[in-house]
C-alpha cells in the first residue's frame, strides 16, 4: 500500500438519505465495492483522503421491473446481475458482460454504480448501457434528477454528476430485438477490454456501442444512421473505423482497435442478420 | 470494528481504510494469506466474506464491521482441498495456494473442468500450470 492509511478518513452510512446529507455537507468519495478505489489507492494514485461507504445501503441493491422500466440499483454487483432471473429475461447482455468481467472475486465486490462512476473507456457494462439508452439516477440531499446514460460522461473520466450526488440506480426501457455484446481481452476473466462491444438490432433500427475506443464509452452514431438508410456491412464497417478515435496504449494500439472494432461490427451485423 | 474471523468474535483495533489483508497478516498475525499483485488481478488474497470469495488487498477494513471473515487457517489442517493439493502436486512455489483453495470452497459436489474454470477464473499459478490444480480440486470434491 503506497497511500498512507493514517491519513485516510471514512464514514460509513446505511441509508440513502444519511449517505446525500453527508455529501450535502463534506467532500467525500463514496466507496461501493472497492475494486477500482482501492487499486488507485494500493498504488499511491488516488488523491482524495476523505470517503463515503456505502456497501451497507441494502436499498441500492435492488433489481426490479416498474411497468417497462428494468431498474437496476447502483450497489448490485456484477454476480447479483449474473444470478438476476431479471435480467436474464430483459438484459441478457449485462449479464454476459458480467461474467467476462474480472473473477468470481471481483464480480463479489464491484458494482454496475461503481462502474459508472468511475468512467473508464474500458468498464464493461457501460456499452450494454449506453446501446440500450439506459438513464442514471442521481440523488443529491436537494432531491433525485435523470441523466441519460449517453449524456452522462463529458469527457475522458468525467461526468455531469456533481460531488454531492449519489448514483442510486440505472434504468433501462423495454428492449426490444436482438442483444449481441463481445469482449476483445488477452483473455476471458481479469482483462481489461482492448475492444468491447455492444449491440441492439430490431427490425426499425440498429444500437451499437464501444468501449476503449474513445475517451469515452461511445454509440455509433454515424455507422447506426448509415445502416438505418440502408448501408452495406461493409460500409458499416468502414464508417465504423472511421468513426472511433481509439489510442494506443498498454492493452492494445489504435490500430488493432480500429481493425477489431470494425471486425465486430460486420460480425454482429452477420449474426443479428 | 468487530468481525467474526474464522467463527471468533474479533474487535480490530486497524485504521478502517486498511486493507482487510494488512489487518489479516499484521494485526492478526494470520499470514496465510499472500500479497501477490494488490490489485485483484491475482486473486492470493482471496478470503471469504459472508461466504463469498474477495481478494482481501480490495477491502477496506470498514466494510468487514460485523461480517464474516474466513480465512485459510479457517480450515484448520485437514480439509480435503489441502490434503489433494499436496498429493496431486497442487503446490509449488505456495504463494498462490491459499487463494486457490478460498476460491475453490465455492465448488459443490462433482464439479466439471469448466467449473472449476470458471471458479479459478480469478486466481493466477505461475508455477504450475493449473493442470495440478483442477486435478486436485476434482478428486477433493469427488463425492
Amino acid at each position: 500500500m503506497r497511500t498512507a492509511i493514517s491519513t485516510l478518513d471514512v464514514r460509513s452510512v446505511a441509508t440513502i438519505q444519511d449517505a446525500v446529507a453527508v455529501m450535502r455537507d463534506e467532500a467525500r468519495v463514496p466507496i461501493a465495492g472497492a475494486t477500482d478505489l482501492f487499486v488507485a489507492l494500493n498504488f499511491g494514485t488516488l488523491a482524495s483522503r476523505r470517503f463515503l461507504d456505502i456497501w451497507r445501503i441494502e436499498e441500492l441493491r435492488r433489481i426490479a421491473v416498474n411497468g417497462d422500466v428494468l431498474m437496476i440499483g447502483a450497489l448490485a454487483t456484477y454476480t447479483d446481475l449474473i444470478r438476476s432471473p431479471v435480467i436474464a429475461a430483459r438484459l441478457p447482455m449485462l449479464a454476459e458482460a458480467s461474467r467476462l468481467l474480472g473473477g468470481p472475486q471481483i464480480q463479489n465486490r464491484g458494482t454496475i454504480g461503481g462502474n459508472i462512476a468511475n468512467a473508464s473507456p474500458a468498464g464493461d457494462s457501460l456499452p450494454v448501457l449506453a446501446a440500450v439508452d439506459a438513464t442514471v439516477v442521481l440523488r443529491s440531499a436537494a432531491g433525485e434528477r435523470r441523466v441519460a446514460f449517453n449524456g452522462f460522461y463529458t469527457g475522458y473520466r468525467e461526468s455531469v454528476r456533481r460531488a454531492d450526488e449519489l448514483i442510486v440506480a440505472v434504468e433501462v426501457p423495454a428492449v426490444s430485438g436482438r442483444q449481441w455484446f463481445r469482449k476483445v481481452g488477452t483473455r476471458a476473466a481479469q482483462a481489461i477490454s482492448k475492444v468491447v462491444i455492444a449491440g441492439v438490432r430490431d427490425d426499425r433500427s440498429v444500437r451499437i456501442a464501444l468501449g476503449s475506443v474513445a475517451p469515452t464509452v461511445v454509440r455509433a452514431r454515424r455507422t447506426e444512421e448509415a445502416l438505418g438508410a440502408g448501408a452495406s456491412i461493409d460500409e458499416a464497417v468502414q464508417l465504423l473505423r472511421d468513426e472511433i478515435v481509439p489510442i494506443d496504449d498498454i492493452r492494445s494500439t489504435a490500430g488493432y482497435r480500429r481493425l477489431v472494432s470494425g471486425n465486430l461490427v460486420r460480425r454482429f451485423l452477420a449474426d443479428t442478420q | 470494528m468487530r468481525l467474526t474471523l474464522n467463527g471468533e468474535a474479533r474487535d480490530a483495533v486497524s485504521a478502517p481504510m486498511s486493507r482487510l489483508l494488512d489487518v489479516l497478516r499484521e494485526e492478526f498475525g494470520l499470514t496465510g494469506t499472500k500479497e501477490g499483485c494488490g490489485e485483484g488481478e491475482c486473486g492470493a488474497c482471496t478470503v471469504l466474506i459472508d461466504g463469498a470469495p474477495v481478494c482481501s488487498c480490495l477491502v477496506p477494513l470498514a466494510q468487514v464491521d460485523g461480517a464474516n471473515v474466513q480465512t485459510i487457517e479457517g480450515l484448520g489442517d485437514d480439509h480435503p482441498l489441502q490434503h489433494e493439493f499436496m498429493k496431486e502436486v497442487g503446490a509449488q512455489c505456495g504463494i498462490c495456494t491459499p487463494g486457490m483453495i478460498m476460491a475453490a470452497l465455492s465448488l459443490g459436489e462433482n464439479p466439471t473442468l469448466d467449473d472449476i474454470k470458471v471458479a479459478l477464473a480469478g486466481n493466477l499459478c505461475r508455477c504450475t500450470g493449473y493442470a495440478a490444480i483442477y486435478r486436485a480440486i476434482m478428486k477433493a470434491n469427488a463425492r
